[in-house]
């Protein structure tokens, strides 16, 4: 049979982590989703406990630990925070795991020590205004003049690309095309490092998002941007290839990170259900407050048993494409559902936004969305069914 | 000897976690242990250690850190936790006939166990526990080690063969020195404990780890536990539950009435 009992170690960790979430984390979130603030001391902390570095071998600064770490590290950290948890996810999975799945000696040597310390962020380019899930339409190009890579184009929602600590964002772009036999064209998708920095490269203003507040997320902008030949990540023609498999490990981070949301809003509501009374009893004495709390329960531990599930596949090197897919639905949803369902239990208070349950409310819809949305997901499960 | 290795014991105790309702078990003069940690106040004093160590080359330049816990098989999580922080290694005396001991009994198999580990520089322990609280530990290991003592330290140092440290008053501050080896008690203000890593928590697993019994330290079972004590626990109560507090309504005379309240509580 199964077991998902956590040994020793990952229980260590899981354990510290919530404690830092509880005692450092929780304290500073509302004041940083208020002043839509990027925590650089709190990511400075990270990076001193080693979470940047979890799913990394030692030689390049990494702790030497796996996924699955990274993914409990993620629950903890999205209970209470889910900005704080999505920096580390993208900060790890999308900033520094290309590099090291697909980068060169000097590459790795070059980037990896800062990023696997949290000294450095690194954001991943991948959406553009007209392209998403279907990166065939990727748009933004780099052709190769005088030994250099000359970029333009436009990306969308850029996760970690204009902290003050970041050093460059690794972009998807069309560096070629082949005629396929039915005379369509097929694009060649490379993927490429960008520093900060570079002229031409430009990181355009914050948006303003509805959650994820405390987040750093911008649209870029590539005019003439000009990079050495050697920044190009893994091979040429490759890119898309390699970005669909850092997708599918970012599944499972983003089910965890969405387990961790669902489970604090269990947390906070089984807290005030206890303090709250009317008309007599705590609240969570009367059967509509105790069985919404109950179902919301139910919710969090499925989607804890789903992304255990998938992780347990991927370190144990089978295919876990489907059960990352399910694994993110389920525990996006489920973090969706109990944010709207802790909110209801908080009355009034749900919705003053410094309030825990009323941040889960605004930053959990997006765990919907990025990543893949949930019909991306859908189509990922009926297409291994054959459909 | 200015930055020599040091050989540093830091005492660490297994605690029911404050931050939860504590219950009291059995013949009601127990404290339930089983939601516990390892004690925050202990936690300053494992810093303490460490940081005076990672300025001397850590482990690799033959410093030594022992975690040392007497209690039950469960004590051992807090050694266990102090080896993922930082500590080199663990010492858990751990005899059932310990049950029962009182401060007195306890420095006496501490004071044991840290005979065991030969020549040792410093003994740093937390002001008090977070449990017993009786804060008397530290002397009476002192004393029974036959070294100096600075108890409620906020701040030290070591230069060479002195300690340093520093002592805060409500209104004064003093600083005492002492020769090594010498035994430093630090209060919650000495340091910012850091938090384990995941490389220290696998490397934890690696580290020695000692269990000991009274046996082994040369000690018989009438030396501690209930015989070995010189107090003993008469009663002990749950605190009464909370009660709801009074509410003032204001119909012009609310100012009244709560200083007519706090002057009967003596407040003011």
């Amino acid at each position: 049979m199964p077991n998902f009992e956590l040994n020793e170690e990952y229980q260590a960790l899981s354990d510290m982590v919530r404690d830092f979430a509880d005692n450092v984390v929780a304290p500073v979130s509302a004041q940083h989703d208020a002043e839509h603030s990027f925590p650089y001391e709190i990511v400075s902390h990270m990076g001193e406990l080693g979470l940047f570095g979890l799913p990394f071998p030692e030689e390049f600064g990494g702790m030497g630990g796996d996924y699955f770490a990274l993914a409990l590290a993620l629950e903890q950290l999205g209970r209470v925070d889910q900005s704080v948890a999505i920096t580390l996810e993208a900060g790890v999975s999308l900033g520094a795991m290309p590099v090291h799945r697909f980068g060169t000696q000097a590459q790795k040597e070059a980037w990896l020590p800062q990023l696997t310390s949290g000294a450095a962020l690194a954001g991943f380019g991948l959406t553009e205004p007209d392209a998403g899930s279907d990166a065939g339409r990727t748009s933004t190009r780099a052709k190769l003049q005088d030994g250099e890579w000359v970029i333009d184009g436009s990306k969308q929602f850029i996760t970690n690309s204009g902290t003050d600590i970041t050093k460059f964002v690794t972009v998807t772009a069309v560096t070629g095309s082949t005629e396929r036999a039915d005379g369509t064209v097929k694009k060649e998708i490379s993927t490429i490092i960008v520093p900060n920095g570079t002229p031409g490269f430009t990181v355009e203003k914050p948006y303003g998002k509805v959650g994820w507040n405390a987040s750093d997320t911008h649209p870029l902008t590539f005019t003439n941007a000009r990079v050495p030949e050697e920044n190009l990540l893994g091979e040429r023609g490759r890119g898309y290839a390699n970005f669909l498999s850092i997708l599918d490990e970012g599944r499972i981070a983003i089910a965890a990170l969405a387990t961790g949301a669902a489970q604090g809003c269990v947390d906070e509501a089984v807290r005030y259900a206890k303090e709250r009374h009317a008309f007599g009893h705590n609240i969570g004495h009367y059967q509509g407050i105790s069985f919404k709390i109950a179902r919301m329960q139910s919710r969090a531990h499925l989607a804890r048993l789903a992304y255990y599930d998938a992780a347990s596949r991927m370190l144990a090197g089978k295919s876990f494409k489907t059960e990352a897919a399910i694994a993110k639905m389920v525990a996006s949803e489920a973090a969706m559902d109990n944010a709207r369902d802790a909110t209801q239990v908080f009355g009034g208070y749900g919705f003053i936004n410094e309030f825990t349950v009323a941040r889960h409310y605004r930053d959990s819809k997006i765990l919907e969305i990025g990543e893949g949305t949930t019909e991306v997901q859908l189509m990922l499960i009926a297409r291994d069914l054959g459909l | 000897m200015e930055n020599s290795a040091l050989n540093i014991v830091v005492l660490v105790k297994y605690v029911p976690d404050a931050q939860f309702d504590r219950h009291l078990i059995g013949d009601a003069h127990t404290i339930d242990r089983s939601e516990s940690i390892l004690s925050e106040l202990d936690e300053y004093a494992l810093e303490a250690a460490l940081a005076l160590t990672d300025a001397r080359g850590g482990a690799k330049a033959g410093n030594v850190v022992t975690a040392l816990t007497l209690g039950p098989a469960s004590a051992a999580v807090a050694v266990k936790k102090s080896l993922q922080i930082g500590a080199t290694q663990g010492l858990h005396v751990n005899d059932d006939a310990l049950a029962g001991s009182d401060a007195w009994a306890t420095s006496l198999a501490l004071a044991a166990a840290i005979k065991t580990l030969g020549p040792v520089d410093l003994v740093i322990t937390g002001m008090a526990s977070t449990d017993g609280e009786t804060s008397i530990i530290p002397a009476q290991l002192a004393a029974r080690l036959g070294l100096p003592q600075v108890t409620f330290a906020s701040a030290l140092e070591v230069d060479g063969g002195t300690v340093t440290a520093r002592r805060d008053g409500d209104d004064y501050s003093e600083e005492i020195q002492a020769s090594l080896p010498a035994l430093v008690s630090v209060t919650d203000q000495a340091n910012d404990p850091r938090y384990p890593n995941f490389k220290g928590i696998i490397a934890a697993k690696k580290k020695k780890m000692t269990t000991m019994s009274l046996a082994d330290l040369g000690l018989s079972a009438s030396d501690v536990g209930l015989a070995g004590s010189l107090t003993t626990v008469s009663a002990a109560a749950e605190r009464p539950a909370r009660t709801a507090g009074t509410i003032i309504t204001d119909s012009g005379d609310a100012g009244i009435q709560l200083v007519d309240f706090l002057a009967a509580q003596k407040l003011i």
